[in-house]
């Protein structure tokens, strides 16, 4: 049986400073703390004990590898609704608390985005040097710099990886058709040197290799790092960073939710009816990036050809199949499992007949009906400033300025939803004892990571709570115990009587 | 050959109903534009003002 789809999203943010000192470290700094001084009033710092992003999925590490450094010395938090806000690189990056389901991921993504408004809101309070933060959820800069918006999976370790390998790279080139949230133009490459007017993706042109360990350089679009953060005899984290950061809820919502389900198909050997190995991943992540058509032939390594469509297609109908045969319980809830095959079958038929009608679902499709109409009324060019201008305000956060929310998107969650998810973290999963405990007693619990809190009683020495299982931990498991705990110490005592 | 093949094959296994779920687009057509036709009047005030400078000091660092 598979198991059950425990998901995230981090994303790296873009940042521009107007006016004064563009340093972007700082300025993520500056941004982050006025949302934990300003907003929150509390701070609890991530604990980097169990750091080792380097440990790579096929075992001893590629002569090329160069392994992430953890940065330390920044700041870095962990929220009361059991997310993690901090700097990384030059970026300020928000990852969601581990979810039980694709819809809770979407709501706790769009909690993110309402951080970072806040946090913009806080230093605009806090900063008088003249200088105003901009925050961006996009994947690059237009100038060949891209920033990653990465999924995460939790996976049956005993599902070898060269399987993990092959299931989900013909999967990850083809979803763009959805995934994608639109790009004016052409950065790093042109194929076969062809000047690029719109792509479907963000991130596409800045794969070069099918399988690898890194993120920066030579990105793969299989990431190997086997850092689990979790029983790693039991699990495996699959770290996707081949998705595009999405405004859309439902492109949010399908990104996660076909991963998911084509992950438990992969761990109950109900994929393949048809073989859909890709005869060169990379070229074809281009491929699909750059066909608005939606009808160019992909070579598979089969020799035969395939759409992107025929692709999505294919791994749809096997996973119709596979809910109708075993249920949707490794969805984390059958109804959003049911919910997702619903939209990917609904998006795959009008990306088929009418890519326009779903303005309102999808990113790219939203970005381009907005510049087509653009061009319309200014008649300019593909190469007008003012097209990729569009392109990048479409991603602004600050209410006033996104084009994004001039736009009449369908949402999946309410404001109401969003706001609580700000600050509560999800019921399902380990986060909920992670949240609560920082929201109970945030004076004595000195440090978080993903798998252990670390408290201070006032006595020698601090105590370590390992969470290893991201399915323990949960309000159904720890309400109880929760409530009945009337101090830190009485909840260590508890918990290890 | 192929290609066609497996169009085939996955077409006939769609159920009908999710034909339904696409909105017509005729019907919608005049709507849609006086919509977008209000958006850029938004759009045209929020823009940044010199699209050239504000998309040239758009720089970041790569990330992840």
């Amino acid at each position: 049986m598979a198991i059950p789809k425990v998901c995230g999203i981090e994303t790296e943010y873009g940042i521009h400073v107007v006016g004064g000192d563009p340093n972007p470290i700082a300025a993520s700094s500056v941004l982050i703390n006025a949302y934990l001084q300003e907003v929150v009033r509390q701070r609890t710092g991530w604990d980097f004990e169990d750091e080792s992003p380097g440990n790579d999925a096929r075992g001893a590490p590629g002569p090329d590898a160069l392994p992430p450094q953890v940065e330390t010395h920044l700041v870095n938090a962990v929220l009361t609704n059991g997310a993690r806000y901090y700097v990384d690189h030059a970026h300020p990056e928000f990852s969601t608390p581990e979810c039980a389901d694709a819809l809770e991921c979407v709501r706790y993504d769009r909690a993110g985005e309402e951080i970072l408004v806040r946090s913009m809101e806080a230093a605009a309070a806090t900063v008088t040097d003249g200088r105003t933060l901009v925050v961006y959820k996009n994947n690059s800069d237009g100038k060949g710099n891209s920033y990653g918006t990465h999924e995460n999976y939790l996976v049956d370790r005993s599902v070898p990886f060269d399987r993990v390998v092959a299931a989900v790279t013909p999967h990850f080139v083809t979803r763009q058709i959805f995934t994608g949230s639109g790009k004016v133009g052409a950065e790093t490459a042109t194929l076969d040197g062809h000047a690029v007017e719109f792509q479907l993706s963000q991130r596409a042109e800045f794969f070069e290799e099918p399988v690898g360990l890194e993120t920066t350089l030579k990105r793969p679009i299989v990431n190997t790092r086997d850092e689990p953060h979790a029983d790693s005899r039991r699990y495996r984290r699959l770290h996707v960073i081949v998705g595009d950061a999405n405004l859309c809820e439902v492109a949010t919502f399908l990104k996660v939710g076909t991963t998911s389900l084509v992950l438990a198909m992969l761990e109950d050997d109900a994929l393949a009816r048809r073989p859909l190995g890709l005869a060169d991943p990379v070229r074809a992540m281009y491929e699909v990036s750059l066909d608005r058509s939606l009808g160019h032939p992909l070579a598979l390594a089969d020799g035969t050809t395939a759409t992107a469509l025929d692709v999505q297609w294919e791994l749809f109908g096997a996973a119709r199949k596979y809910a109708d045969e075993r249920g949707l319980a490794c969805m984390g809830d059958e109804a959003v499992g049911e919910e997702v095959l619903r939209r990917w079958e609904h998006v795959l038929h009008a990306l088929e007949t009418e890519p326009a009608s779903l303005a309102r679902q999808l990113d790219w499709v939203a970005k381009l009906q907005l510049i087509e109409a653009y061009r319309d009324r200014h008649g300019c060019g593909w190469d007008d400033p003012r097209l990729a201008a569009l392109d990048l305000q479409y991603h602004d956060l600050r209410p006033a300025r996104s084009l994004f929310a001039r736009l009449d998107t369908e949402r999946l969650v309410t404001a109401d939803e969003v706001a609580r998810a700000v600050t509560e973290p999800p019921r399902r999963t380990r986060a909920w004892f992670r949240g609560q405990c920082l929201q109970r007693w945030p004076d004595a619990v000195v440090t978080a990571n993903w798998d252990s809190l670390v408290f201070d009683v006032g006595t020698d020495p601090l105590r370590r709570v390992p969470m290893m299982d991201p399915l323990r931990g949960t309000a159904e498991h720890v309400d109880e115990l929760l409530q009945a705990s009337t101090s830190p110490a009485d909840l260590l005592d508890r918990l290890s009587s | 050959m192929a290609e066609r093949e497996l169009k085939k094959k996955t077409a006939s296994e769609r159920p009908e109903e999710a034909v339904e779920d696409v909105p017509a687009a005729s019907a919608k057509g005049e709507k849609l534009k006086a919509e977008l036709d209000d958006l850029l009047d938004e759009i045209d005030e929020v823009l940044e003002d010199n699209a050239e400078e504000f998309v040239r000091n758009y720089v970041q660092k790569g990330g992840e």
